[in-house]
């Protein structure tokens, strides 16, 4: 056990893995780089060094740079799991969804089902997500929403370097398809990452903090500000539950009701638009399955109905901030 | 290569197969036996045959909306198929998949696929398994000239090249992408030019003839199995039909539908060879009579199996294991 960050833990995982397993490729852009290039081959290890190191033990084979073409690079990893490869494909900015969708809804989420049960997909795409980097409208969005209601994937979020290890070992082990989605904002935090691999199951949140007047679910990036706010609570004497799902498909239903029965209040915290949110999901789940627990409204803490904006004052005031959750809380306490 | 009397004999059969079978599928269609959207392959079958005459079940196909040649041409079993077309719970994907999505990939069917240019990407990423494993085997990326005009093929045929797959597009032109021309809507005419503009050879084959498809084919595989690099056909043909099974063809002359007929591979192949004396007429009988029955019991078998079971199947196969 030592520290690592979330960056790291990525990198770790997916060394583990390749090790573990000869049918593990990496495919997408840049994951070498500088193929035909006059400087070092596979010197950068990605955009965000996710793949640092890893060309030099795995060679050209495994790691597979591709053209700039999305569709071919999730097209390709598909077709290779349905024959028995178990490749992770990586779109660099979740954004890029936008020119690859129909191989990610209407061909890999769909296959297994289309085909009766005969086909096995094992595919993990991975993706960053998050505003707070300046990156602006085309390069910051979280769009887990638009994965998680596809029947057919599963979506993993993970908020820590634990999970990021623990939740990627366990998409690349998974037979069915899976989006996994990295905070950039949260690649320099740290934490203790145990050095051999371990799995994190899907659909097991994790209670970060354990309360009795109100709990707070929040995802991806949202935790640690999730946390923050129930700290600034804690000083007034106000107890809360901070609760993780990790997995926004599957979803842990169970957990987040349990915590809800005990604590009566919630307020569930959001990367994402309001409209069609996860927030918005979860506190629909609530209000059908476990109203009688509540005591009060759910409050959802979400980014307005706005592209992500560029200006720094601008996008820092589109994230949802500590205080607001804290306010969001307040605003359903006695 | 000459071919055997047998290999002249499955090659007529799968021909005429395919012709009988999707002539079934429009009558039971128009009988309402057939839910949803159908789209058959009646004027192209030497295309699919020609081009799949010497894959094994290792060699993989990713095929399109119009798949049922594709899927009889690989070996895929008819009843399967009709039980799968009509909705049935017996059928190759328990009812769940269509007319527009059967899959068979144990015949190394990867699918039907209901998105033009949905599966180019696919075929590349099955060749790059077949690389990666040293098996020797290839993928073949089923396109029509509609799929020749999607980014999706673009960016699959790059890729390929890029890569270095044992992967062969082959483009079924058969001169209409739904109810519009090719010569409408591809722009630089030729499909060909585009494919040899990602460096990539491309041969414009007859596909109203079997025999030249099947040549064609034999040149491509030598390419791919011979390790260098992607290849691709692209076969003329004519679509003897609508879009759609129930497409009123609007568009089309009546002149245009008769002489699309005069192409039609099946009498071609059996007047040539007949002429050479290779197989007696006779034979062609027999080959037609004992297809006529395979047919016929799978439509009958269809017919009387049970639909899927809501309470069951509805929600199952979504997920290999889902929390």
């Amino acid at each position: 056990m030592s520290k690592k960050t979330y960056l790291q833990a990525i990198n770790e995982a997916l060394r583990q893995e390749m090790r573990r397993d000869s049918k593990v490729i990496l495919i997408g852009e840049d994951l070498v780089g500088g193929h035909g290039a006059t400087g070092e081959v596979g010197g950068a290890g990605g955009p965000f060094g996710q793949m640092r190191g890893l060309y030099k033990e795995f060679g050209a084979d495994r790691m597979i740079d591709t053209p700039i073409s999305e569709s071919a690079i999730i097209g390709a990893a598909a077709g290779a799991a349905l024959t028995g490869l178990r490749p992770v494909a990586e779109l660099m900015f979740v954004d890029f969804v936008g020119v690859c969708f129909d191989q990610i809804f209407n061909q890999v989420a769909k296959f297994r089902y289309m085909f009766g049960g005969n086909a096995r997909t094992p595919l993990v795409i991975r993706a960053t997500i998050g505003a707070g980097k300046r990156a602006a409208a085309q390069h910051s969005q979280t769009l887990h929403p638009l994965f998680t209601m596809v029947p057919g994937l599963k979506v993993a979020m993970p908020s820590n370097p634990y999970d990021a290890k623990g939740l990627l070992i366990q998409a690349i082990r998974d037979d069915d398809p899976v989006i996994y989605l990295e905070s950039k904002s949260l690649f320099g935090m740290e934490c203790e990452v145990p050095d051999e691999p371990y799995r994190i199951p899907f659909g097991e949140a994790n209670i970060l903090r354990e309360g009795k007047d109100l709990t707070i679910v929040a995802l991806g990036a949202m935790v640690p500000r999730a946390e923050r706010a129930a700290a600034e609570l804690a000083k007034d004497g106000i107890s809360v539950e901070v609760l993780d799902p990790r997995t926004t498909s599957p979803l842990d239903e169970e957990s987040i009701l349990e915590s809800v029965k005990k604590t009566g209040r919630l307020v569930v915290v959001d990367e994402s638009p309001p409209r069609c949110s996860l927030a918005a999901d979860i506190a629909g789940m609530v209000a059908d399955k476990g109203f009688k627990f509540l005591k009060a409204p759910i409050k959802q803490v979400t980014c307005p109905h706005t592209p992500v904006p560029f200006a720094p004052i601008l996008e820092d005031a589109y994230l949802p901030s500590p205080t607001q959750i804290e306010m969001a809380a307040r605003s359903i306490l006695d | 290569m000459q071919l055997s009397r047998d290999e002249l004999k499955r090659a007529y059969e799968r021909m005429f197969l395919i012709r009988v079978f999707e002539e079934r599928v429009e009558k039971e269609f128009s009988a309402g036996n057939i839910p949803g959207f159908t789209h058959v392959y009646l004027g192209q079958e030497a295309c699919a045959v020609g081009v799949c005459f010497e894959l094994t079940d290792e060699d993989y196909i990713g095929s399109t909306h119009r798949g049922h040649g594709h899927c009889i041409a690989k070996g895929v079993d008819v009843e399967g198929m009709m039980l799968e077309i009509m909705g049935k719970a017996s059928g190759l994907c328990g009812g769940k998949g269509g007319s527009m999505h059967i899959a068979d990939l144990k015949k190394g069917m990867l699918g039907a696929n209901a998105i033009v240019g949905g599966s180019p990407p696919i075929a590349v990423g099955a060749a790059l398994t077949q690389k990666l494993n040293k098996t020797g085997r290839v993928a073949v990326a089923f396109s029509g000239d509609g799929g020749a005009n999607q980014g999706t093929v673009f960016e699959a045929l790059n890729m390929a090249m890029v890569l270095h797959v044992p992967v062969i597009f082959v483009f079924e032109n058969n001169e209409y992408g739904e109810f519009t021309t090719q010569s409408y809507a591809c722009g630089g005419v030729h499909i060909a030019d585009r494919v040899r503009g990602f460096g990539m050879p491309c041969e414009v084959v007859d596909g109203t003839d079997f025999f030249p498809v099947r040549e064609a084919m034999q040149r491509a595989l030598e390419h791919t199995r011979g390790d260098k690099g992607p290849y691709a056909l692209e076969i003329q043909c004519k679509r003897f039909g609508g879009h759609y099974v129930g497409d009123p063809q609007v568009y089309r002359s009546e002149k245009e539908l008769v002489e699309a007929r005069a192409y039609d591979p099946i009498p071609r192949f059996r007047r040539a060879v007949s002429e050479a004396a290779l197989l007696s007429e006779a034979e062609f009988n027999e080959i037609e009579s004992a297809v006529q029955d395979r047919v016929d019991i799978a439509v009958q078998s269809a017919l009387a199996a049970l639909a899927p079971d809501p309470a069951t199947d509805l929600t199952k196969h979504v997920y290999v294991k889902y929390a």
